[in-house]
């Protein structure tokens, strides 16, 4: 458990020591960095074509990706499905529905499903972690006391493997795509709370925070206008790989049985999951969608790690 | 012969789209058998960066070398990495900056020491803890039987230090390098450590190549002494005539830039002006010449050579050098400024 | 020492504290409350009123809490509604298979991530470096439970190498012990049960061990990197010191501290990998049987099973903690 901790405030360390006093120059040499990598600029076209992707999605499709037009012509039981010919470039669903159509309308819910549980993880636990190390930072004795009791709760949602404590969430809330999202959304919590306390207690220590304090600025003002934009990066960088996790984990509890129960609206994880079950009649089924996630999610990933790198110091030249 | 003639040593850094770097520029000097010779200069002159060469340390890639290093007659800037492992710890030996990150510290004093003894000399189990023993109490380190089995943070800056030379001499190696030995320590310890080295050069016969930017080390220890400045020797004299009549514009700075109690009071420290980074290139002339006082038109005109201006076997290499009848007048200075 | 051991041991209480707080508000939330959650669907009226008499339901929340503590203290957290026995034998019959699972992977991921990480910055840039990393990327973002049916797909069914499902080739005699059956088969000399249950292990393994392959080999890379930096790995080469001893007690030593830690973190990871995986190959662990579970809507399973896995984990966790104690002298002493 604390090892788990330790981990992520080293990482918030080490990604904090970035910030030099002026702020500003190491957003626009990180910038400069990030430009010249070329994960960053792989990751950024694949974020971009599936963002566009997610926007035109429903306009371009072929055909409404929840009628099942060619409801004669796949037999489920009798394993007779029906590939890619000219009409259907992607062959027909198990519910002979337009595989391509499906996939993409269900870019946009999957866009969602990993923005809105980012944001979610993201939102509260930059408020837990932020008002924790500013509590923190403000000291005296209700200070720390808050961050020990707000800290302890985190701890205890670390101390629980991810999917499980998504699985947890999910079955109190029944299932649905809301379910998915809370749940993914949940799970990140505690990392970002942690990340991000991690980075301004780093920073708290930083030589011009305690000038900063000997010049008579106020604490607050220290906290909340020195400190706190000063530890955003890590947090930014995570915000960055938890849209990848978010989808995958989202797949993994559409693969559990909790995910959204065949909506009208189609997703990449459900329909990875649902296609699992025609696997040895149709593998392409759940290919498709599976190739979509992990493209996306490699798309994010690159992009935050070609970020983390740009804010390493010690790979600067 | 010298036990060690640097011979224009030239190390280049290949730029990683920019352009290479010339890091040190046909440096030369020699280091006889049991001389203690400074190697000075500020930081970026390229002193480091001569002693990694010498030890072979530099990394094989994206560095250039050039010139030779001619250590008891082999060359060893091209000598194979395998003659040059077995050289190091036993024939050549080094000492580095910072004690504690120089330190493994998650193995104890005690392999720190008898891993060398194991390769070099072939002592292994007690004997080469006895041996090990010895060395560690050798460099004054109190009880080294316990020592031995500490981990590097549980022991003191000095103690650490001491460690480290506990190890360079463990074989007896007739150079002994030292990069700015004492600058992580406190001032205390840093005459001690300093002591010790002189003791163990003094009952050796071991050679010291001191490399340093403080001349207050370069003045208790070095016989002779050689400035650096932008990749190349500047000065190269013996001590004493070094300290009496620095004769090259930035040894003379240097000298001037030095706070010294048995000054006039009210004088000022004279520190030299820029940094390192104003310079020009030694192919168009004198790098130091944009923070000189005295420079003329002839400065700029090719590399100067290194010439005897005043007294045989002091070396500078200046047109405009500082002579010793006017090296101590603050007037002369002023005049040229 | 020991004073580390209690210390973290101490700190373990709030935790799973808060812990059994959460379960227990879910037990309560549950349709038809915890008496239906224990005596599973099938409990008529009158059953439900005895135990909720038994449970003490009528008192106050507190004291229920209370009670579900001093259940949970004598492992008894109710019922499986699927197969009617109680919860803690269920965990103790499926342990061992996601035990075996697990180590098998965590082997796969270490023995194979290492030396891949190790070497990949030794020649940083070259060909091997660059796969390793790119690989490393692609392995954290493929579903784990698509990869485990790629290689079924591929390995099991079209190749036939390995065997589709389960543990055992049902009908193989084999001697069981210990539950761990690769163990159980050298242990009774059945060489023969021992391989099949290698066989069976090969390809969940390989799948569940992806993603910790993948952080490890990264990890190991970021750290020897940095590690090649250090003055003391400068200082031992100064010393003349053969290649071999520099890399192994200068080098590695120093760059595997991170990656001990990363094993404890990564223990997390497996389990929920092992929900996945374990159901694609019907593997008969804990992770079968939480999805078996979802599906079903086994709540005193989850429950039950969430809190072990969760203390399982802590534990894990905490013996890394240890053993990284004994690695790193510097934690030793503080």
């Amino acid at each position: 458990m604390s090892t788990k901790t330790d981990k992520i405030d080293r990482l918030a360390e080490l990604t904090a020591s970035t910030e030099t006093a002026t702020g500003g120059s190491l957003w626009v040499e990180a910038w400069r960095r990030l430009k010249q990598s070329k994960m960053a600029i792989i990751g950024a076209v694949v974020i971009g074509a599936f963002v566009i992707l997610a926007v035109i999605g429903p306009w371009v499709a072929p055909y409404d990706p929840t009628a099942q037009l060619w409801r004669g012509e796949v037999f489920t039981n009798r394993n007779i499905f029906v590939g890619p010919r000219a009409e259907n470039w992607f062959g027909l669903d198990h519910l002979a529905r337009d595989e391509f159509s499906r996939l993409l309308v269900g870019a946009r819910q999957t866009l969602l499903v990993g923005i809105v549980a980012t944001l979610l993880g993201f939102t509260i636990g930059a408020l837990v972690g932020g008002s924790a190390g500013a509590a923190l930072t403000l000291g005296g004795k209700l200070g720390q006391r808050y961050d020990t009791v707000v800290m302890r709760v985190i701890d205890m949602m670390l101390a629980l493997p991810s999917l499980l404590l998504a699985v947890t969430i999910a079955a109190v809330m029944g299932q649905s795509l809301t379910t998915v999202m809370v749940a993914v959304g949940v799970v990140q919590i505690p990392i970002f709370a942690r990340l991000l306390r991690g980075a301004m207690l780093a920073q708290g220590g930083k030589d011009y925070v305690v000038a900063a304090q000997a010049l008579g600025v106020r604490k607050r003002r220290v906290a909340l206008g020195h400190v706190l934009p000063n530890s955003l990066s890590p947090v930014i960088v995570q915000a960055t790989l938890s849209l990848a996790t978010a989808i995958i984990e989202a797949a993994a509890l559409s693969y559990l049985g909790l995910g959204n129960p065949d909506a009208a609206e189609p997703e990449w994880g459900v329909m990875l999951a649902q296609a699992q079950k025609y696997f040895d009649a149709a593998p392409m089924l759940a290919v498709y969608p599976a190739l979509g996630i992990i493209i996306t999610a490699l798309g994010f990933t690159l992009l935050g790690e070609a970020m983390r790198e740009a804010l390493d110091p010690k790979l600067r030249s | 012969m010298p036990l060690l003639s640097v011979d224009e040593l030239t190390i280049t850094f290949a730029g990683r789209g920019q352009r290479d770097a010339r890091a040190v520029d046909g440096v030369s000097f020699d280091v006889d058998q049991g001389q203690v010779v400074g190697l000075v200069g500020e930081s970026g002159c390229g002193k480091s960066v001569t002693s990694l060469a010498l030890m072979g340390l530099l990394p094989g890639r994206g560095v250039r070398l050039g010139g030779r290093a001619e250590f008891d007659g082999t060359d060893l800037l091209t000598l194979p990495a395998a003659r040059m492992r077995d050289l190091r710890g036993t024939q050549l030996a080094m000492i580095f900056q910072d004690p504690l990150s120089s330190l493994n510290p998650v193995v104890p004093i005690g392999v720190q020491v008898t891993e060398i003894l194991a390769r070099h000399r072939g002592m292994r189990g007690e004997a080469a803890r006895k041996e090990a023993a010895h060395l560690l109490d050798r460099v004054g380190i109190p009880d080294p039987t316990r020592r031995l089995k500490e981990y590097p943070h549980q022991l003191s800056g000095g103690m650490r230090q001491r460690a480290l030379i506990a190890m360079a001499v463990a074989c007896a190696p007739r150079l002994l390098i030292a990069d700015e030995p004492t600058t992580a320590l406190d001032v205390t310890i840093q005459a001690q450590i300093l002591e010790l080295l002189k003791e163990l050069v003094d009952q050796e016969g071991t050679a010291l190549l001191m490399i340093t930017h403080d001349l207050g080390v370069v003045a208790g220890l070095c016989e002779q002494v050689n400035v650096l400045y932008a990749g190349k020797v500047v000065e190269s004299a013996g001590r004493r005539a070094l300290f009496d009549a620095p004769t090259h514009p930035y040894a003379h700075g240097l000298l001037g830039s030095i706070p010294r109690l048995d000054a006039p009071r009210g004088e000022a420290l004279r520190p030299i002006r820029g940094s390192i980074n104003d310079r020009i290139d030694w192919a168009d002339g004198c790098a130091f010449a944009p923070r000189c006082d005295r420079y003329t038109m002839e400065c700029l005109t090719g590399t100067p050579a290194l010439t005897e201006p005043h007294t045989p076997g002091h070396q500078a290499r200046c047109v405009n050098p500082v002579l010793p009848e006017g090296a101590t007048s603050p007037q002369r200075t002023e005049a040229t400024g | 020492m020991l004073r580390l051991v209690v210390r973290r041991l101490l700190q373990l209480i709030p935790t799973l504290l808060g812990l059994s707080v959460l379960l227990f508000a879910w037990l309560n939330r549950l349709p038809g409350g915890p008496a239906a959650a224990i005596l599973g669907e099938k409990a008529t009226p009158a059953d439900v009123a005895a135990i909720e008499e038994a449970l003490g339901l009528d008192q106050p929340v507190w004291v229920q809490y209370l009670r579900f503590l001093q259940r949970l203290g004598r492992l008894d957290l109710g019922t499986s509604t699927m197969t009617g026995q109680p919860v803690w034998e269920e965990f103790t019959r499926a342990f061992p298979a996601t035990v075996e699972l697990g180590v098998s992977a965590m082997v796969i991921a270490v023995v194979v991530g290492v030396p891949l990480g190790y070497f990949a910055a030794r020649r940083r840039g070259g060909w091997l470096d660059v796969t390793a990393v790119s690989g490393s990327l692609l392995g954290i973002c493929i579903p784990v439970f698509f990869l485990a049916f790629i290689l079924k797909a591929l390995f099991a069914v079209q190749l036939g190498w390995f065997p589709s499902f389960g543990r055992q080739t049902t009908g193989i005699d084999a001697t069981e012990i210990t539950g761990f059956y690769v163990l159980d088969g050298l242990l009774t000399g059945e060489f023969d049960a021992a391989w099949d249950a290698v066989t069976h292990l090969v390809l969940p393994a390989l799948a569940l061990a992806s993603i910790p392959l993948a952080i490890i080999v990264r990890m190991t890379r970021a750290s020897v990197l940095e590690v090649l930096g250090e003055d003391y790995v400068r200082t031992a080469e100064s010393k003349g010191l053969r290649k071999s001893t520099v890399r192994g007690r200068h080098v590695l030593r120093n760059a595997l501290l991170p990656v001990v830690t990363a094993i404890g973190l990564l223990t997390g990871g497996l389990l929920s990998g092992a929900v996945l995986t374990e159901s694609v190959f019907a593997f008969g662990g804990i992770g079968s049987f939480i999805k078996e579970a979802i599906d079903a809507r086994d709540y005193p399973v989850l429950v039950g099973f969430i809190m072990f896995i969760a203390l399982a984990y802590v534990v894990i966790n905490l013996l890394v903690d240890l053993a990284y104690g004994l690695i790193d002298p510097r934690v030793r002493v503080h």
